[in-house]
């Protein structure tokens, strides 16, 4: 079997690992869409605050492990499928047959109509190579515009703070982190960012990026405010990598649409990660959930099928995790709640603490915190296990807190009642 | 022949050696609030548990970490290395059993690795509620059983879930 | 090392709190805890002050060993003047409430003053604030520790707190932490209550070092397998509790009884750990569920008992429907023997409700005790007990005389003076079994002459747990001596009383000194602090403790009259048992105590002991 994979980000290495796991003869190519080992763009901002080398960025960090894994890596980027006659063209004009056809292509971020977007200074922050120029760009104290606070905002935000730069976020959206948060969690961390000198715009657009006086530019925005920038960075969103599918006869919407194998409507042909339409476990419908562990548990199960392990896939978890200059933020699944369904909410904006659970029935099916690390993957648990808390879901609308104990008491159930410790020995 | 932790929290009395004992070895001193390892006191049904890592095949951490810096070692253990962990917490909250914390003070990870192979805490269990033997031992079923049920919903969806 | 070298000064009556630098020298002198802090309280507090006032001090302190991996390193004690005794007085508690006080990062903390309003003080790492209690006034520990916890957000916040008791000064109120752990002696809990104190809460997220890691642990690794080794620590004390002693003393003939008329109970049987574990014939269930440790220790004698949810005790009242702390031996005993009560399940809901309201069981007990007898010789009758029927083997009385005196309601006024005022109100001061106005524990004089003496000069009242001589007269540690003669116990006493405090003083629980000697425990002590601790200096540490409790004592206005014994136990012979025949020989015995303390014949340190000890 020729197995090829479309992308070398973690869900295109952790299918070619898995395929190689279970099919020690098969024939594996992973085609990268950039000129760079396949790299993670989550470490990217850890690049940008020097926290790590460009080689910390590296998904793998073992010399030659595709090569001792057998897995082919080549450049691409791949520009067209042939569904019929089952290969692949890349740009440099070379094809490629395949028995099956992993699409892991991932996404690129969203260029919004905006004058000036080509301006040089304006970049977004997805690539090494954007890396390089942002690095370029932003030096400690000059003045930077940073348009979007969704959560890759966010994380970029983060380490432009801790370049040093004079820095301001504008977001379209009432809040930060609009989709990720809700409007209380949100608020903290725009007062968390405020005070340590962020400047944080809600609810505002960019007009125009032109050239400006007090720096090299300057952002205008709808509202008539005008901010100088050294370096304007652009995180709106992002979309598919789906453009080189057009006529193949690969089904698409927002990705690529899927079934519960991963298998796209043409046999064979498999996606994975960012560019997929996975299903979703809290609503059991179709949807992009474009997080890394999303992205590799969907290349877990297209691999499996690929290999021809029949396996269903029953939807991932939406989460995430924010570290904003500090302030840690999560959110879990349904975090904004259903109809008919509980609460439980601690707010404490003082010592930086917010929890909210939200249930259905006995449940736990979302939740969102701020200032929360300990245990904190046992929100996953209880959401994704989908088991009943009993009592324990009134203990947690008393206190929040007691997540880590509810967890812990409904997985691990008392033994039958009776005496548990040493051996008492009884008169006859 | 794989050795794991066992759990056996009808044995545990609450002492805490174990999580003195972890943040000794780990931390360089006596601090609970550090250890990898905690007990839970359910005070109304008399009942204690030693809660940590199982070193779960599914690896959930080590597959959301997207710097490889969550690897398995010819021990099965699930070890965090520091110089590669960037502090990104994607797999504090991937880990589904909630044994990976974020150490503010690191800005790195932190959760069991057996201590490299002589895990303290079981050394310092005065009751054997919590053992080192191997794998093929009851308590370990039961873990398994327990890790199960944390996927149940979803299996098998970890990336090195037995297929 | 070892210490956290900070104190923390809390004035209740400003609202002030500042930290300062824990008086390092005296950490040499008097080690930590019990000693240090009664140090601290000696220098600040006129002995004369009135103990409930706001001249007396509170101190909760820890000693350095506390919140290491030393076996049973979690104690704190309470240091204050006394209001049941008018003398020092210093309780010690085990729980995990004072290792968070030391990851907390403090050695101790000083209440000052009266606050004007009830107020709680929170204690969270480096943030210490005062705070308004009026929501947590009235209620018991337990709802507090559940409400601070709530309030606060936080389910790993220790607590500290006193009940309903505290608060309206019942005289052995005491302090409970972690819902069932006590500072249990001497009314420390009515000195918190007068200071409008309701509740300390306190969340520790930093480390604590010691000295020498290394040696630390190979020290702490030692004495932990000592106690394993060791019948009584290893085996006796995890399965059957404190508990293990109720059959033991009752056939020893030193159990005292109805309020020490007898000296062997027919029933302690009933009461006993082996019935704590037996399955119950009303649901087949047994009372006792489990063992639980304090912080740190490798014993684990902490009993978890549930009450029978059909017992006349709690059958309408489902929030007792759980699991809490069970009978300890010597609450088993003030609760059944001394009232004549064989109720297993009546006691265990009693001993719930002393540590729900924080009263101490052993005065409780014995009071209750004294009570009986009053009321079963005409001198008080039902419309002074509210018209409960106060018999000697009466549960239902038991249980509504621990009700009413935990809320301080009632009769439940009266007995929480203690049995020597309430004996004295009703001209019958004979009947309370008392030293320095403290009710005397489990064992008795009569059959244990040790414990005649250990009462009589110990520095807070009757007490087993100053000198805990049992251990040598019945179980033989470390050498077993006869019971029934006074020769010899002058000296014993001493050894256990100066060893003992400084046990008190490290952070340790004194009943490691089942298996452990000083040998044992220096070596520990060493490895954590600077200071070079040997056996020797331990000793010498306890010795200079024990004068200073008795001079302040003594400058309190206590004389060699008071190192006395209740009259009964000096003129009434036992009426069975083993010790038939004997009375407490405390003359045989005082003199020479004083002799080898270097006191004069009047029980004051003399100039040269004061030198010697570098008082």
């Amino acid at each position: 079997m020729y197995h090829v994979i479309l992308g070398a980000g973690p869900a295109g290495v952790t299918a070619a690992e898995t395929i190689r796991k279970h099919a020690p003869d098969a024939e594996i190519t992973l085609i990268g869409g950039e000129g760079e080992p396949p790299y993670s763009r989550m470490a990217i901002p850890y690049l940008l605050e020097g926290k790590i080398g460009e080689d910390g960025t590296h998904l793998r960090q073992e010399d030659g492990h595709y090569e001792t894994l057998g897995i082919a890596y080549r450049h691409g980027p791949v520009i067209s499928v042939d569904t019929g006659a089952r290969s692949v063209t890349c740009a440099d004009g070379s094809t490629l047959g395949f028995d099956t056809l992993l699409i892991a292509t991932g996404a690129t971020p969203i260029r919004p109509p905006i004058e000036g977007l080509d301006s040089p200074g304006v970049h977004t922050c997805w690539t090494l190579e954007d890396a390089r120029r942002i690095t370029e760009h932003a030096q400690k104290g000059e003045p930077v515009v940073l348009v979007g606070a969704g959560f890759i905002g966010c994380i970029i935000l983060e380490s432009l703070a801790k370049m040093g730069v004079d820095l301001t976020v504008v977001e379209r959206g009432d809040r930060m982190v609009p989709r990720m948060l809700d409007e209380t969690a949100g608020n903290m961390l725009r007062h968390w960012c405020e005070g340590q000198d962020v400047r944080v715009i809600t609810e505002a657009e960019v007009d125009a990026i032109r050239s400006g006086d007090r720096a090299a530019l300057a952002v205008h925005l709808k509202d008539g405010q005008t901010l100088p920038a050294a370096l304007v960075v652009i995180a709106t969103g992002v979309r598919s990598n789906i453009g080189f599918l057009d006529g193949s006869g690969i089904e698409t919407g927002a990705g690529v649409k899927v079934d519960p194998y991963h298998e796209t409507n043409v046999p064979g042909i498999y996606a994975a990660g960012d560019v997929a339409e996975g299903i979703n476990l809290s609503t059991g419908h179709n949807d992009m959930l474009a997080i890394q562990p999303v992205a590799v548990e969907h290349a877990y199960i297209a691999a499996l099928n690929m290999c021809g392990i029949a396996t269903e896939h029953r939807g991932s978890l939406n989460m995430n995790v924010l570290d904003t200059l500090g302030l840690i933020s999560s959110s879990f699944g349904t975090w904004e709640g259903v109809e008919g369904g509980d609460r439980a909410v601690l707010t404490d904006e003082a010592a930086g603490r917010y929890i909210r659970l939200e249930f259905e029935g006995d449940r736990l099916i979302g939740a969102q915190t701020v200032g929360l690390t300990d245990h904190v993957g046992m929100l996953r648990g209880l959401i994704q296990t989908g088991l009943p808390l009993g009592a324990w879901k009134n203990k947690l609308i008393d206190s929040p807190t007691r997540i880590a104990e509810a967890y812990v008491a409904v997985m691990q159930q008392g033994p039958v009642s009776g005496y548990t410790g040493p051996k008492v020995a009884l008169p006859a | 022949m794989q050795k794991a932790l066992t759990i056996d929290p009808g044995k545990c009395t609450g002492c805490k050696q174990c999580e003195m004992a972890c943040s000794y070895v780990n931390e360089g001193e006596f601090n609970v609030s550090k250890s990898r390892i905690r007990v839970f006191d359910f005070h109304e049904e008399a009942r204690f548990v030693p809660y940590t890592c199982t070193q779960c095949d599914e690896a959930w951490c080590q597959q959301a970490c997207p710097v490889n810096a969550i690897t398995t070692n010819e021990m099965g253990v699930k070890v965090v290395h520091d110089n590669l962990c960037v502090g990104c917490k994607v797999c504090t909250i991937a880990c589904p059993f909630g044994t990976v914390n974020y150490n503010a003070s690191t800005g790195k990870v932190i959760k069991c690795d057996l201590c490299g192979g002589d895990p303290a805490c079981a050394a310092a269990c005065p009751t054997d509620a919590i053992t080192f033997q191997d794998v093929e031992q009851g308590g370990f079923d039961k873990m398994r059983q327990w890790a199960a049920r944390t996927t149940a919903g979803t299996e098998p969806s970890g990336p090195n879930a037995p297929a | 090392m070892g210490w956290t070298g900070k104190i923390l000064r809390i004035n209740l009556s400003t609202g002030t709190i500042a930290t300062e630098a824990l008086n390092m020298d005296w950490a040499d002198k008097y080690l930590g805890q019990r000693g240090l802090a009664s140090k601290y309280l000696v220098e600040e507090v006129d002995p004369r002050a009135d103990p409930l006032g706001p001249d007396n001090k509170m101190i909760m302190a820890t000693g350095p060993l506390t919140g290491t991996c030393a076996s049973t390193g979690g104690r704190y004690s309470i240091i204050t003047k006394g209001p049941l005794t008018g003398a020092i007085a210093c309780s010690n508690s085990g729980g995990y409430f004072g290792a968070e006080l030391k990851f907390a990062g403090w050695d101790m903390v000083i209440f000052e003053g009266q606050s004007p309003k009830p107020v709680y003080v929170t204690i969270f790492d480096g943030d210490v604030q005062i705070r308004d209690a009026s929501g947590y006034w009235g209620k018991t520990v337990w709802d507090t520790d559940k409400g601070i916890k709530a309030a606060h957000q936080d389910p790993q916040i220790r607590v500290a707190a006193i009940g309903v008791a505290g608060e309206n000064e019942i005289l052995y109120a005491c302090v409970v932490n972690d819902l069932h752990r006590a500072a249990g002696r001497s009314g420390v809990g009515a000195v918190m209550g007068s200071k409008n104190l309701k509740a300390v809460a306190v969340r520790g997220t930093g480390g604590v070092k010691v000295r020498d890691f290394k040696t630390f642990m190979d020290a702490t690794n030692a004495g932990k397998k000592v106690l394993k080794e060791n019948a009584v620590t290893g085996e006796g004390l995890p399965a059957y509790g404190t508990q293990v002693l109720m059959n033991v003393i009752n056939e020893t003939g030193a159990l005292p009884t109805r309020n020490g008329q007898d000296v062997q109970f027919e029933s302690a049987n009933d009461i006993s750990a082996e019935a704590m574990a037996t399955p119950r014939r009303s649901d087949g269930k047994p009372n006792l569920l489990t063992n639980q440790a304090c912080f740190g220790c490798t014993i684990a004698c902490g009993r978890i008992s549930k009450i029978d949810e059909t017992h006349f005790t709690i059958q309408n009242k489902p929030e007792y429907w759980h699991a809490s702390g069970g009978l300890e031996y010597e609450a088993a005993w003030a609760l059944g023997s001394a009232t004549g009560i064989n109720d297993l399940e009546a006691l265990t809901y009693v001993n719930f409700i002393c540590n729900e309201q924080a009263i101490d069981p052993i005065s409780f007990g014995a009071t209750v005790g004294a009570a009986m007898e009053l009321y079963e010789t005409g001198v008080i009758d039902d419309a002074v007990t509210g018209g409960i029927k106060l018999n000697f083997g009466s549960a239902e009385a038991l249980v509504a005389c621990v009700e009413a005196t935990g809320k301080a309601e009632g009769f439940g006024k009266e007995l929480g003076l203690g049995s020597k005022r309430l004996t004295e109100k009703y001209g019958k001061p004979e009947l309370s079994m008392t030293v320095k106005g403290q009710e005397f524990p489990a064992y008795d004089p009569r059959g244990i002459q040790g414990m005649g003496l250990t009462y009589a000069t110990s520095n807070r009242g009757a007490c087993h747990l100053r000198s805990y001589t049992v251990s040598s007269e019945i179980l033989g540690i470390p050498e077993k001596t006869d019971p029934l003669t006074t020769d010899g116990k002058a000296g014993l006493v001493k050894a256990f009383q100066d060893a003992t405090a400084a046990v008190d003083s490290s952070g340790l629980c004194v009943f490691t000194t089942f298996a452990w000697t000083l040998e044992d425990i220096a070596p520990q002590v060493d490895a954590a602090c600077e200071g070079n601790w040997t056996v020797d200096k331990m000793l010498e540490a306890g010795e200079r403790i024990w004068n200073m409790e008795r001079m302040f004592n003594n400058n309190a206005g206590f004389t060699a009259e008071d190192d006395n014994l209740p009259k009964r136990l000096l003129k009434d012979a036992a009426k069975t048992g083993p010790a038939k025949g004997l009375v407490a020989g405390l003359d045989k015995m005082l003199p020479e105590y004083y002799e080898l303390r270097g006191w004069t014949p009047d029980g004051v340190p003399t100039s040269e002991t004061v030198a010697r000890l570098a008082l």
